[in-house]
């Protein structure tokens, strides 16, 4: 299904749609507070922005630097070309481990290698320990939000499902009991687990270092307990210097949900004795993506989320409508790289009103690339019928009796022709919206008659 | 400004050529009343934004073209929608042959709003305009042409409508409780995502009508044709006017 119509599926329950929208705005909203807290806050986006852009234009050169230190530190570093063999790449390791079941961090990388899956289908059991993964792992649904994956359901739905899947009281809906009975089902799991998975928010190229951000702690949690950690970082992530930390840890929980730091930001630079740290740098797309000069910067997208709170077609039609592992606007400019057909109606769903590019903590320039793929699906989609009427709109725009022409017969066909006709079922204007009541004259006319 | 004063290019959108003439015959009259040589060059057609936002920017070269011939010759040109002055500013295709023309009309043309605050440098104007007003800030007009600040930014509040709309007496200023989200018109946006359009349009009109919204305005009547459409066919007691329209009924 397109964009238009899983967005017109989700409005179809208004009340819930209105719920959607006021909560991703709340987050908005805190997100506007907390960054006017801080006076140098379009410092801060311009500096991250800056770091970001240095990191592209050198990427082979980090990345180097970064699995020198890394193997330096006693990490064990692969490289993956594609979700394939990053896929692989963790079941080797999971086998030499006699491993059948996992923890994992939430990890935006892993879905989009659809790790899951690949590891169920190999008879691993893989354990979504964020509790709003868990959640939608339970409903077996992707993530709806990079940030808040079970952001689409209420405490009701989650109630029920955690007294069908966890036994709880049936109808108690108190979010501290619910939690509760999570965090006694995880402990379990994260007791038997003998590898952890976790995503990257940076990588430091000077030190080697790893550090992932968590609100729950889960991360942490996780890898504690296990002998073996596997990170899967995309190639995108790597950060020069530790120092550089401090600004994109400034941005990224305020960006994110308003909060002034996520609560965990571990730092993993070497094993513990006796255990294993393997890190899979992952391409999966990226350098094709930086060769796209047009589309080059989107790959400095920290993961925050910002984009999808303030986006007004988020809000309003819900992280699934994308059909994307990353949905939103972020999603929109970088999905396309990666199928631009299956996601060719993603640019359209935009107004570009640019609220993404300015909410956006390393100033990507979203709602311009969203106009850029615009250019691109046109060339590639062939729609005949659109491509010959834009023809002839600039045949009309260019020629300005052609022009007064059209213009004069729209107004009088406006005037003349019956209702019915114009608030056709396929004109979609009309559908729920009336047109102007056409005037008795353009002004071009009124000024020939008034003023030459 | 007076009789050696620079001259004033009028560009009036397509569509509200076609269908708001008034607004046309406002912007005219206002720029006049502020002492504006104002011309209105025949021939003019549309900027082709429809269809660069449709993803057909290569066909509108010739759009483009014609654009950039019909204005050369003027000192300035203002044009009341931020939208339309935005797309000649930074989406018109490079032109060969016109390239001085070109990049000349991108720093002459104006939104007729910043033009009268920035070009004029009129602080305030003298009028009067009893009325409770609601100001639709359109997308392009704010975050393209930073004619007011985003509530995404950390920057000083400005909104260079509100500091002219406010000075007139009896104007009754409606605080919003989402101050610039989109309407959801969006051009071809419009159509193509029917049902998100007609959500964010109706949640716009909601806010207005939850603050006691006489009159609503702006400065991009594509908004407003959106959003009155909507309250028309809902038969909602709002009314709607452009920021000329408003300007130039309170100078008279």
């Amino acid at each position: 299904m397109t964009h238009p119509e899983n967005a017109a599926e989700f409005l179809k329950d208004s009340q819930k749609a209105k719920w959607h929208d006021e909560t991703l705005w709340f987050v908005r909203d805190k997100r506007d507070k907390v960054s006017k807290g801080i006076p140098e806050w379009e410092q801060l986006r311009e500096l991250a922005s800056g770091i970001k852009d240095n990191v592209l234009a050198n990427l082979a050169g980090y990345l180097e630097e970064f699995e020198r230190n890394a193997k330096k530190n006693g990490i064990i570093v692969h490289w993956a070309a594609d979700s394939e063999e990053h896929n692989r790449l963790v079941l080797e390791i999971l086998q030499q481990q006699n491993c059948t079941s996992v923890v994992t961090r939430k990890s935006i990388l892993t879905e989009e290698c659809h790790l899951n899956p690949y590891l169920e289908k190999h008879g691993v059991e893989v354990v979504d320990t964020d509790l709003g993964e868990r959640i939608v792992q339970f409903l077996n649904q992707p993530p709806s939000h990079i940030v808040l994956p079970a952001i689409h359901l209420k405490k009701g739905e989650i109630s029920e499902l955690f007294h069908e899947k966890l036994h709880t009281e049936k109808g108690n809906e108190d979010p501290a009991y619910l939690t509760q009975a999570a965090r006694v089902h995880l402990r379990e799991k994260f007791f038997a687990a003998k590898v952890a998975i976790t995503g990257v928010n940076f990588g430091i190229a000077e030190t080697g270092e790893f550090v992932v951000c968590t609100n729950e702690g889960n991360a942490d949690m996780g890898v504690h307990l296990a002998d073996v950690h596997i990170a899967c970082m995309g190639i995108e992530k790597i950060l020069p210097r530790r120092k550089d930390l401090g600004v994109f840890l400034r941005l990224l929980a305020r960006s994110a949900t308003g909060q002034p730091i996520t609560n965990y930001n571990s730092h993993f630079r070497s094993p513990s004795p006796g255990k294993e740290i393997h890190i899979i740098l992952v391409d999966n797309g990226r350098t094709a993506q930086l060769a796209r000069e047009k589309f080059r910067n989107s790959l400095k997208c920290i993961r925050c989320g910002a984009c999808m709170n303030t986006c007004p077609i988020y809000r309003r039609s819900g992280g699934f409508s994308y059909n994307s592992t990353v949905p939103g606007p972020i999603g929109s400019i970088l999905s396309p790289g990666l199928d631009l057909k299956k996601h060719s109606s993603l640019p359209f769903a935009s107004t570009l009103c640019g609220s993404c590019t300015d909410v956006c903590p390393v100033k990507i320039n979203i709602h311009e690339q969203l106009y850029e793929w615009r250019q691109e699906v046109t060339k590639t989609k062939g729609e005949f019928a659109k491509g010959l009427s834009m023809k002839l709109a600039n045949g009309i725009f260019k020629s300005p009796l052609a022009y007064k022409i059209s213009g004069s017969v729209m107004r009088n066909a406006l005037k003349s022709l019956p209702n019915s006709l114009i608030y056709h079922p396929l004109n979609s204007w009309g559908k729920n919206r009336n047109l102007p009541d056409p005037p008795k004259e353009s002004f071009q006319q009124w000024y020939r008659k008034n003023r030459s | 400004m007076k009789a050696n004063s620079p001259s004033v290019a009028l560009f009036i959108p397509c569509y509200v050529d076609q269908f708001y003439p008034q607004v046309g015959i406002a912007t005219l009259e206002l720029l006049e009343k502020l002492g504006c040589q104002v011309t209105y060059p025949s021939g003019q057609t549309c900027c082709g934004q429809p269809l660069a936002n449709a993803g057909y920017a290569r066909e509108t070269v010739g759009t483009a073209r014609h654009f950039i011939e019909t204005f050369s010759e003027y000192d300035y040109v203002v044009c009341p929608s931020g939208s339309c002055t935005l797309h000649v500013k930074e989406h018109f295709p490079a032109i060969a042959g016109l390239e001085k023309e070109q990049e000349a009309l991108e720093h002459k043309i104006y939104e007729l709003i910043e033009f009268i605050t920035d070009v004029l440098k009129i602080e305030k104007l003298e009028g009067k305009f009893p009325h409770r007003v609601g100001f639709h800030s359109s997308c392009h007009g704010q975050r393209g042409l930073h004619l007011s600040s985003g509530s995404e930014l950390n920057q000083p509040p400005f909104n260079k409508a509100r500091k002219l709309l406010e000075n007139l007496d009896g104007l009754d200023w409606v605080e919003l409780g989402r101050t610039d989200e989109c309407c959801g018109f969006g051009g071809t946006f419009a159509v193509t995502e029917e049902a998100l359009s007609i959500q964010m349009g109706k949640d716009r009109l909601a806010d207005h009508l939850e603050h006691k919204t006489e009159i609503l305005t702006g400065g991009d009547m594509s908004c407003i044709m959106h959003l009155q459409g909507i309250a028309s066919r809902s038969k909602q007691e709002l009314k709607f006017l452009h920021l000329a329209e408003i300007l130039n009924q309170a100078l008279s």
